[in-house]
């Protein structure tokens, strides 16, 4: 159940955040919003297991980008950040999860919230959305602390245009832009309000972050009228990041 | 074995100390948890030790904290490999708990706060060997790491040493608690790497 | 309804050591709670998995649904705490 798979690109996202991208031989296509356990092996053989959400669309080659933010005392994420390199393998079991998944079948509206490194599976349904040139309605709420936080800028901006866009805001929790209109300070009932998908659209809601962030988004959903049923939610731990 | 990760070490100091065997030594100290870290006031919290049906001992936190203590400092090994040298607490014996109790048991449940359980032998109880601990390294226990007090038995793995401890139930016969149940060892002496069921 | 402190994690994240021994993706599967009747998908549990297993537990009233322990060569599997898992094929 364990596959290898070779790392072959690196990219930074952000100062602490790096996409690693990973060919991987016979991988099963996955679907946007799955997982992947990767396992990290010493030489004297103690090994952990760390899951990270898979940030591309489905890709005929068998390619896989990962998204990993460094957590300050992380015991995986600095080395995955810092000092795996291309040609270095990674084993990986996945891909995993039936219920945190968008099919490119899906018609219906979909509402996206993510907090923090919660972007990372919301993106790969972004992606997987384009690449497959689906028009289902999309909205994305992403939640971030402050500008240079932002994973994929460029990409979600230019997906903002065009005939098959995404509606995207963003809401900073620590420090917002200069000329920002709304001061900076966590999700709230109005930001759902004003940026989601009415509920009587009987959106797809689809919520990932850290377990805090989602117990809260997931709340203020409910409470404008969105059933328990329509939101899906991925919890990533209180530290922001996967485990 | 996995795949070897190139260059990767994890979060642990080089071995150069003693220790059960397959442990690795950690600078750190990981939470390990089975539940919600229950949050218990003070005024409301007790020890109870009972034999099943009825309660033979109860000290609440006033009369808990007015017991002489011991200051002491010991290794721990938890069956997940890691272990932490030198770490120091100050607790209640329980050889001070159980001091005027008289029983034929021999054994011991200690329940806790949420529905964490987990057995020992009477004798293990006894002659210096565990505590009921309050402080860890020169502060109150945190929640996360088994506050108000926990169960701190050193010379067995350390999910014997039950977080959010509350009493201790002696039982005529032994009863596997709650990871005991689910293949662990009914004992786990961490130097005959007594892990799991069936390790002799 | 939601613990004090958010120190889990949920369904998703149990779902890689499931998979050694369930067939079927759980993440998706409806779970009845033995204990307080909640039905819920498995990937709204509360998830535990630092510890020496995982431990899966119900959303709404904390009791344990499920725990798996890799102990060794084996895995031990408790289910007692739910009614059924429902699964798709």
């Amino acid at each position: 159940m364990w596959r290898v798979g070779t790392v072959v690109a690196l990219r930074d996202e952000t100062p602490t955040a790096r996409t690693i991208t990973l060919k991987v031989k016979d991988w099963p296509n996955h679907v946007a919003g799955q997982h992947v356990d990767v396992r990290l092996t010493a030489s004297d053989g103690y090994s952990t297991v760390r899951s990270y959400s898979i940030a591309s669309a489905p890709d005929p080659q068998g390619r896989i980008e990962l998204t990993v933010e460094r957590l300050p005392n992380g015991e995986v994420s600095p080395y995955l950040t810092q000092e795996l390199a291309v040609g270095d393998h990674l084993e990986l079991r996945g891909p995993i999860g039936g219920w945190f998944v968008w099919h490119t079948e899906q018609t219906e509206a979909v509402q996206l919230i993510a907090g923090g490194s919660g972007i990372v599976p919301v993106m790969a349904m972004i992606r997987s959305r384009a690449s497959a040139a689906r028009a289902a309605p999309f909205r994305l709420l992403y939640s971030v602390r402050e500008p240079a936080a932002v994973f994929y800028r460029d990409e979600l901006h230019g997906l903002s245009d065009g005939s098959h866009s995404v509606s995207l805001t963003y809401a900073y929790t620590r420090t917002a832009p200069n000329d920002w209109p709304r001061p900076p300070g966590r999700i709230d009932a109005a930001l759902i309000a004003t940026t989601t998908w009415p509920s009587n659209l009987v959106p797809t809601c689809y919520v990932c972050g850290p377990t805090s962030f989602v117990e809260t988004a997931t709340d203020l959903l409910i409470a404008s009228g969105n059933g328990r049923e329509k939101i899906r939610t991925e919890r990533f731990g209180s530290t922001g990041g996967p485990k | 074995m996995g795949t070897i990760s190139r260059g990767f070490t994890g979060r642990r100091s080089a071995a150069n100390a003693k220790l059960p065997p397959g442990q690795y030594l950690t600078t750190d100290f990981p939470v390990l948890s089975a539940g919600p870290t229950p949050h218990i006031a003070l005024d409301r919290w007790e020890f109870v030790i009972d034999d099943g049906t009825n309660v033979l001992r109860k000290w609440d936190w006033k009369s808990f904290r007015d017991l002489p203590t011991d200051t002491i400092t010991v290794d721990i090994h938890c069956v997940t490999r890691w272990s932490k040298l030198g770490t120091s607490w100050e607790g209640v014996s329980l050889d001070t708990l159980l001091a005027d109790v008289k029983t034929n048991a021999s054994y011991a449940m200690a329940r806790s706060y949420g529905d964490y359980t987990t057995n020992l032998p009477l004798k293990d109880l006894r002659n210096n060997q565990v505590w009921i601990a309050f402080r860890f390294d020169g502060q109150d226990l945190a929640p996360e790491h088994g506050g108000p007090a926990r169960l701190l038995v050193p010379h067995l793995y350390f999910w014997k040493s039950a977080k959010w401890v509350r009493g201790i139930t002696l039982m005529p016969q032994d009863k596997p608690g709650f990871w005991e149940s689910l293949g662990y060892h009914i004992y786990g002496d961490p130097w005959k790497e007594q892990r799991y069921s069936g390790d002799e | 309804m939601s613990s004090r402190s958010y120190d889990y994690l949920d369904g998703n994240a149990g779902a890689g050591e499931l998979s050694k021994i369930f067939a079927l993706d759980v993440t998706a599967a409806e779970g009845q709670c033995a204990h307080c009747g909640a039905k819920r998908r498995f990937a709204e549990a509360h998830i535990y998995m630092r510890a020496p297993g995982v431990v899966a537990r119900c959303a709404v009233c904390e009791h344990v649904l499920l725990r798996l322990a890799n102990v060794g060569q084996r895995v031990f599997l408790d289910v007692r705490g739910m009614s059924y898992l429902r699964l798709e094929i």
